[in-house]
């Protein structure tokens, strides 16, 4: 596939997902990315945020990093939608001309990225964890994990531009805040009126989550397919309210409906860096590890000595989580009297 | 009500091969099985047929072998089955798959829904359906786990990131469903049965496509894999803890009380 003028497409740009206007973390963390790639094409970073009543969302985004912001500002788009949304980026990207282009891989950017992606003709890794310049080409590299044990597989672009990733929230670091930062902040004009939006929302209901959000406890227990039965998964659950915990779950518990589906870990689910893992009965393979293998300290319990996970544990017990966690937890309540 | 579904034969899990030329998924040779958040969609388009009447084509992109998914989706209940096979399709990023499925959907010609899964369990990036409703200028309507059709407006429950939304689209859309929405029909002995004998699976090659031939398959395809590799996961030792369960309990308290993580 041959494609128009690559070398005309300049700078790298973030989708910036907000609401209330707060900016997502994952924005944060690619406003922090984007800039150590940008600065290695020595290139502008742009931050590209669209809703309503978000004026004051731009000077924050300079001090994350951005050198241009541009606000589409308008009742319209309060609320996300996809084809209104990628109306807006499309019409910019066709004129801004953008090489890179990165969007977080919430539900939000994996609905609206490939849509953009499609309507540009251009193509879309989804769901990176690793992001890099090649020094030869100049190229984007994205990495990401693939079906099976540990296999990953380099993605580029080489001929098509926008060069579009989506990145999994929580493996990229977003940069301390700089207040000093100076940048350009330009407004969009939104040319959209609702009566042309063919998909209309008619309710949003937004429930409050149980607990503190996975991806920022500060530790995780995690119930893996070792736990059998809803009786042991009880058991975790004591185990990590003890500790202070959040508990996280591998598919199985979640297919079995013992929790809910924003608990889990992994290629599918979160991706988690706390300070203390604890994985009950859990193999981890690369589905799970995918999104808990920069934990600090990782303590595995499994039955099976030749268990994935005891490769990158740092702490091992071989044994049953209906005899371990029930030890665990009756120690822990002595403790804490 | 004319219900379309596209549906992958996506690799059991043991099979995983790769082309050290090409980076791209070897198909061929490899075991192949119906990719499971695709028989969510079949089931959602047999239980719209149900309630409004009508009837429901199951279509898929794929090698010859990639008929079998199709019998499945026979067997569950789909009155007509066709199979997009060309080795101009082969190596395919979601880009091209998705312009090659909507020229499919383009030649089938009349259809009020077109229902993909949530994503396939090999690529897992959930953008061919957005990109077929792209290619096709329809809305999308994604995460879905409920859907009301009521005088060509379509209404779905949507998964968001902390509660849902109800969407409200004019047919005919796109929509991709969630696990949740449903629990797929087993097919029975008899329906799998008729599903080998008496059904047709039609194959259409790229010629029967009316498209841009440079937009299929590898050669279509706007981003490659440039490497695919294991990575080692190791992080340094671990110490194994051991001893019966009351021993390795205390171990592995006092280990985390020394690192000030009690």
């Amino acid at each position: 596939m041959s494609g128009a003028n690559i070398r005309e497409y300049k700078g790298l740009w973030v989708f910036v997902e907000q609401r209330d206007g707060q900016p997502a973390r994952v924005s944060l963390e690619l406003l922090g990315a984007g800039r150590a790639l940008a600065d290695k094409l020595d290139a502008q970073v742009t931050a590209f945020v669209i809703g309503n009543g978000i004026a004051e969302i731009a000077r924050d985004l300079i001090s994350y990093g951005a050198d241009t912001v541009m606000v589409a500002d308008d009742p319209v788009v309060k609320e996300y939608r996809t084809e209104v949304y990628a109306d807006i980026i499309v019409e910019q990207a066709l004129s801004g001309k953008p090489e890179i282009v990165l969007i977080g891989a919430t539900w939000f950017g994996r609905d609206l990225a490939p849509r953009v992606a499609a309507r540009l003709r251009t193509g879309c890794t989804a769901d990176c964890t690793e992001l890099a310049i090649d020094t030869d080409t100049g190229l984007l590299v994205a990495t990401k994990p693939y079906f099976g044990r540990n296999l990953m597989a380099d993605i580029i672009c080489p001929f098509r531009r926008p060069q579009m990733v989506t990145v999994r929230p929580g493996v990229m670091e977003s940069k301390a805040q700089d207040r000093a930062r100076h940048g350009e902040i330009i407004l969009v004009v939104v040319n959209i009126k609702e009566l042309d939006t063919r998909v209309k929302i008619i309710e949003t209901v937004r429930s409050a989550s149980e607990g503190v959000p996975l991806d920022e406890a500060e530790k995780v227990v995690a119930c893996g397919m070792g736990v059998v039965d809803e009786q042991g998964f009880e058991a975790v659950r004591e185990l990590s309210d003890l500790l202070g915990a959040q508990v996280g779950a591998t598919s199985l518990p979640i297919d079995e409906g013992w929790i809910s589906e924003d608990r889990k870990i992994g290629q599918t689910g979160k991706t988690i860096k706390p300070k203390l893992y604890i994985g009950c009965g859990v193999s981890g393979a690369i589905q799970h590890s995918a999104g808990m293998i920069n934990s600090e300290c990782i303590v595995a319990i499994n039955t099976n000595p030749k268990a994935e996970i005891f490769n990158f544990a740092d702490y091992g017990i071989v044994g049953d989580v209906k005899e371990v966690i029930p030890a665990l937890i009756k120690q822990l309540r002595t403790l804490k009297e | 009500m004319h219900t379309i579904v596209f549906i992958k034969q996506v690799p059991a899990t043991s099979e995983i091969k790769w082309d050290p030329k090409t980076g791209t998924l070897m198909r061929e040779g490899a075991e192949g099985v119906l990719n499971l958040a695709d028989k969510h969609a079949l089931e959602a388009a047999l239980q719209l047929q149900e309630q409004l009447g009508g009837h429901s084509t199951a279509v898929s992109m794929g090698p010859p072998q990639a008929e079998e998914a199709l019998r499945e989706a026979l067997a569950m209940g789909v009155d007509r089955a066709i199979l997009l096979s060309d080795k101009a399709f082969a190596g395919a990023d979601t880009l091209s798959t998705a312009y090659t499925l909507s020229l499919a959907a383009k030649k089938i010609g009349s259809f009020d829904l077109i229902l993909c899964g949530k994503e396939s369990s090999d690529g897992m990036t959930a953008q061919v359906g957005p990109q077929v409703a792209e290619f096709l200028g329809l809305p999308q309507l994604t995460r879905t786990r409920e859907i009301t059709i009521q005088d060509a407006l379509v209404r779905i429950k949507q998964k968001i990131e902390d509660g849902f939304r109800i969407l409200e689209a004019p047919l005919p859309a796109v929509i991709t469903v969630e696990r949740e929405i449903n629990r797929p029909r087993i097919p029975t002995m008899d329906t799998i049965m008729e599903a080998y004998r008496s059904k047709e699976v039609t194959v259409w090659s790229a010629g029967d496509l009316e498209g841009d031939p440079e937009l299929l398959g590898l050669a279509g395809s706007p981003t490659q894999s440039r490497a695919v590799y294991t990575r080692e996961v190791k992080k340094g030792e671990v110490t194994m803890l051991e001893g019966e369960p009351d021993e390795v309990a205390g171990k592995l308290i006092q280990a985390l009380q020394l690192k000030g993580l009690l």
